[in-house]
């Protein structure tokens, strides 16, 4: 779209309906709903509230398939976040978004103002955001593009959640060649709020005030919604006027201004203003609560002279509010914004027309009924084909490393088996003061307190695309075990996740086969573990020139611990302890990080995920922490047995050793990624009780290892010093980012 | 002791501030909005705290050392209350001349957040006479602007009269002479990049910030 389109935007017409991403049987709906053709603002309004972004018309049905309710669950999906019960009247409000295009576009601004839209959706709901997390998956290291993007990312995430004072306390990043086009950045918001104190959407009937607050409206962002429901071409570059900008500062304020508004209990209804701006904030509003909305745009606190209806409507200038306030309270709301200093106007009233009416210089620019916008949106049942299923691998499929001590070194320093402390270091990871456990920490989870309670919530966000890219279904649900054990690692219990689901282009129907065998995985790891999904978001066109990203349904899980003494990382590792692992190895090498990494291959079938073994391996280790028999946990993951004890040496600074068993090739029980597994250690003293508590649990469990010396060691094959190992896990990230020689 | 924590707008660590005092000494701390022109005559300590005042998209601290309250706040450095700043708050002291220097961008030209030992170099203020005989306290450090700068003479002068209490063990920042936390000549104002208030209980990794708070109450 040029910028002379978006300026003044020509005479309805379908091409300009085409222009602004709808499909030709799209724009014919709107003919036939309306019986007569839009004008330009109109049509602005259809376009955004009918684009991907906005109407999941693609994902909605296979959505469904998600189980969503449980005994702690208050609000599933469908608000802007979900939230569920975690006891002393309080709950747990949290959702994960992506800001993929725009950060490929505009890193720095792409990531900060996705972190501000995530926030946003938290405090919206009524809660105080306590902690952050981000997933980033970026494209080859060796791509002149990525140190770049790197660098703008995570500055800009840091800039942003660090202005605000909400701590970023833990993610992920990998690298893969296939984001080299559409690099991901997922970023997670959990808040802390009164559990009969959540504040929804819904405007509750007619005749009440909008009240309009924050920052002003301005030219930026528009059609935001739009860009990130295409994919990308060689001219992607041009939409950089399409990215928003961030003010950090204005959020904080909004953020306190927000909470105490709501604090005075003038606050009948109350939405931001994220994607698509005021066109779906006001429209959702009305049409949720099944009322009709007039606004005044002329009231709309404005940043530039002679803003048309058109760009007031599809603006998404960042760190606005929209507000219906209980009638005749509107004085209390103006004595608030006065004090941090916000714009704010009432700008029209709720009626019940059950239409949108728009007013701008005293003609009316826009009347659509509501229905149509949101319900009537099109859904897509998307042809799909099933994936081809790949060969499972046996451990004499794998070749054995040619130099085991070398190959422990490759896998610690790989760009995704590397510290990321470089990205971390930059991120305020401790203000609120309630930080347990973050990215620094050495822990599968990070842990904040719940203020003034003894209380933790736990926090983690996983996927492994490799596997969702060899089998969509046991990928999905691969990526909610994980969760679940990660939480489970730190001594928490799983509560709900929230769902990033971030693929290529659904028209496709191979895509659109990794999309729905995917959440059917999911969906079932989610049954199979008691652990609904209550929010989510849905990323789709992730494609430059046709090429797509590996499937990657990111998930971000919460937990919570009920007395935070009895936690549980993997750095207390003690000289001394017994190392006990935990699950059944069978030697699972398909699709892993030794084989890609060492071998450079990625074939092969992912790890089966056996969800019953799941549950009964996590409740077994959830309890030995409860009880102290467990004082260091780790999950098996990437890189299986011989990562996992590498990292619990590394971050206890505490050497040990492991002894292979004699029914499996050594490379097959030290990198296979069987899932499932845990790795414990336990004082001597506990060590015939756990093997008990594990038999009596039917539990697989056996003594693998020792603690002890300043080394990594496996009985017969090699003794690597732990100084030269860290050497590895710590140098990559820094010498890629040009800091170190 | 009777304390207040100063709400500028973009402090982010008002709260925490409040719940360091409150949990280290037992004594609640009021909040006071940057717009105020007065402070409770009797007040025993004033925290500036961490953060973001007015975005800090100008110097760090030099719009916030210009707001209304800060008139209020020097009155009392002059009456003799035990003044406080922390990180943002540092920052803010010194663009009000209450202390000398300057906090200049990280010398890695990056945001760090991470924990640091400090050396305390001088453990007879009233801030720190609680660490007598402590050879390190442990902290943490979140700045993107902690690197403290200021001319030869001064630091000279600061090392010489005792007004250098912290000093990093090992520099995040680039700081002069690895000073983390200075006092003013009479020994009432204290700046400092380190956050006591994210080290006030052990599960947050120290509880060695508690001791600065405890040293004020008992002083006062």
């Amino acid at each position: 779209m040029s910028a002379a389109a978006l300026a003044s935007p020509p005479k309805t017409a379908a091409e300009l309906a085409v222009e602004f991403g709808l499909k030709p049987e799209e724009y014919d709906l709107i003919l036939r709903r309306l019986g007569r053709e839009p004008n330009a603002v109109e049509l602005g309004v259809f376009s955004v509230m009918w684009s991907e972004h906005c109407s999941y018309k693609s994902s909605r049905k296979q959505l469904r398939k998600f189980p969503t309710t449980g005994p702690r669950v208050i609000q599933g999906p469908g608000e802007n976040a979900g939230v569920v019960d975690i006891g002393d009247g309080l709950a747990c409000v949290f959702k994960m978004e992506s800001h993929n295009h725009p950060s490929f576009i505009e890193p720095y601004q792409g990531a900060a103002t996705g972190v501000g839209g995530i926030m946003r959706d938290v405090f919206t709901m009524g809660a105080r955001p306590v902690a952050l997390l981000n997933a980033l998956r970026f494209g080859d290291p060796e791509h002149p593009k990525t140190r770049r993007l790197v660098a703008g990312v995570v500055a800009g995430i840091g800039g942003y959640g660090n202005c605000v004072g909400v701590p970023t306390v833990g993610g992920e990043t990998e690298f893969h060649p296939g984001y080299n086009g559409n690099i991901l950045v997922n970023a997670m918001c959990v808040g802390v709020a009164e559990a009969d104190r959540i504040f929804y959407s819904a405007a509750p009937g007619p005749g009440l005030p909008v009240v309009y607050f924050g920052s002003k409206t301005g030219r930026d962002g528009i059609h935001g919604a739009t860009m990130a429901s295409a994919e990308f071409d060689d001219a992607s570059e041009e939409k950089r006027p399409t990215v928003q900008v961030g003010d950090p500062f204005a959020e904080k304020l909004l953020i306190e201004a927000t909470l105490e508004l709501m604090a005075t209990g003038a606050v009948a209804a109350i939405q931001d203003m994220g994607a698509a701006g005021l066109t779906s904030s006001s429209v959702e509003m009305a049409g949720k609560g099944g009322v009709g909305i007039e606004l005044d745009l002329d009231a709309v606190p404005q940043r530039e002279a002679g803003m048309s209806a058109y760009e007031m409507m599809l603006s998404e200038s960042q760190e606005r509010m929209l507000a219906i306030l209980k009638p005749g309270r509107e004085a209390e709301g103006q004595a608030i914004f006065e004090k941090w200093g916000l714009d704010a106007s009432v700008i029209g009233r709720t009626t019940e027309t059950g239409r949108i009416v728009l007013r701008h210089k005293g003609e009316v620019v826009c009347d659509l009924p509501l229905a149509p916008l949101s319900d009537d949106a099109p859904l897509y049942d998307r042809p799909w084909v099933a994936p081809q299923p790949r060969p499972r691998l046996g451990p004499a499929d794998a070749p054995a490393p040619q130099d085991y001590a070398a190959a422990m070194s490759k896998l610690l320093g790989c760009p995704d088996g590397a510290s990321k402390r470089w990205i971390w270091e930059q991120y305020d990871r401790h203000v609120m003061a309630d930080t347990l456990a973050d990215s620094a920490t050495g822990a599968d989870a990070a842990l904040v307190r719940v203020h003034g309670t003894r209380k933790a919530l736990a926090l983690t966000s996983d996927v492994t695309p490799r596997y969702v890219q060899a089998d969509p279904y046991e990928g999905g649900k691969q990526a909610v075990a994980e969760a679940w054990r990660n939480l489970t690692a730190v001594g928490a219990q799983p509560i709900a996740i929230t769902d990033n689901l971030n693929f290529g282009n659904p028209e496709r129907p191979e895509i659109m086969g990794q999309f729905v065998r995917a959440i059917d995985g999911m969906a079932e790891a989610c049954r199979a573990l008691d652990f609904p999904v209550v929010s989510g978001n849905v990323s789709l066109y992730n494609e430059t020139a046709g090429v797509a990203i590996p499937p990657t349904p990111t998930v971000g899980a919460v937990g919570l611990l009920d007395d935070y003494a009895k936690r549980a990382g993997y750095a207390g590792l003690k000289g001394g302890d017994r190392l006990v692992l935990i699950g059944r190895t069978r030697g699972e090498l398909g699709a892993s990080l030794y084989l890609r990494e060492l071998f450079g291959r990625e074939d092969g079938a992912p790890p089966a995920v056996d969800l019953v073994a799941e549950r009964r391996h996590g409740d077994l280790v959830r309890s030995l922490i409860a009880e102290g028999l467990a004082h260091a946990v780790h999950d098996l993951s990437d890189g299986g047995l011989a990562v996992a004890a590498a990292e619990m040496a590394l971050a206890s600074d505490v050497g040990l050793w492991l002894q292979p068993p004699q029914d499996l090739p050594a490379y097959a029980w030290l990198f296979g990624e069987d899932q499932a597994r845990y790795l414990l250690a336990v004082a001597p003293a506990h060590e015939a009780e756990v093997l008990r508590r594990a038999d009596r649990a039917g539990a697989p469990a056996a003594i693998v290892g020792d603690a002890g010396g300043r080394d990594l060691a496996v009985r017969g094959l090699f003794d690597l010093p732990l100084a030269e190992l860290r050497q590895a896990h710590e140098g990559w990230l820094p010498r890629f980012m040009g800091e170190i020689a | 002791m009777k304390s207040a924590v100063i709400v500028f707008p973009g402090s982010n660590c008002d709260r925490d501030c409040a719940a360091a005092i409150e949990r280290s000494t037992g004594a609640k701390a009021q909040f006071v909005w940057h717009a105020e022109r007065e402070l409770d005559p009797d007040l025993d300590l004033i925290v500036l705290p961490g953060g973001f005042s007015y975005g800090d998209y100008l110097r760090c601290g030099a719009v916030a050392a210009l707001s209304p309250v800060m008139e209020a706040v020097k009155a009392a450095a002059r009456r003799g209350a035990a003044v406080v700043g922390i990180c943002n708050g540092f920052q803010v002291l010194c663009e009000a001349r209450l202390l000398p220097g300057a906090l200049l961008r990280n010398a890695g030209l990056k945001y760090v957040c991470k924990p640091v030992e400090l050396e305390v170099a001088n453990a007879q203020t009233r801030f720190t006479a609680g660490y007598a005989g402590r050879r390190t306290v442990q902290m943490t450090v979140g700045n993107g602007e902690g690197n403290f700068y200021a001319d030869e003479d001064t630091l000279d002068r600061l090392e010489g009269e005792g007004q250098v209490v912290f000093r990093y063990k090992e520099n995040p920042n680039g700081s002069a002479r690895g000073i983390a936390g200075i006092v003013n000549a009479r020994g009432n104002v204290l700046g400092l990049m380190p956050h006591p208030d994210r080290a006030f209980e052990a599960e947050l990794g120290s509880s060695d910030g508690a001791i600065l708070f405890q040293s004020v109450a008992k002083s006062a």
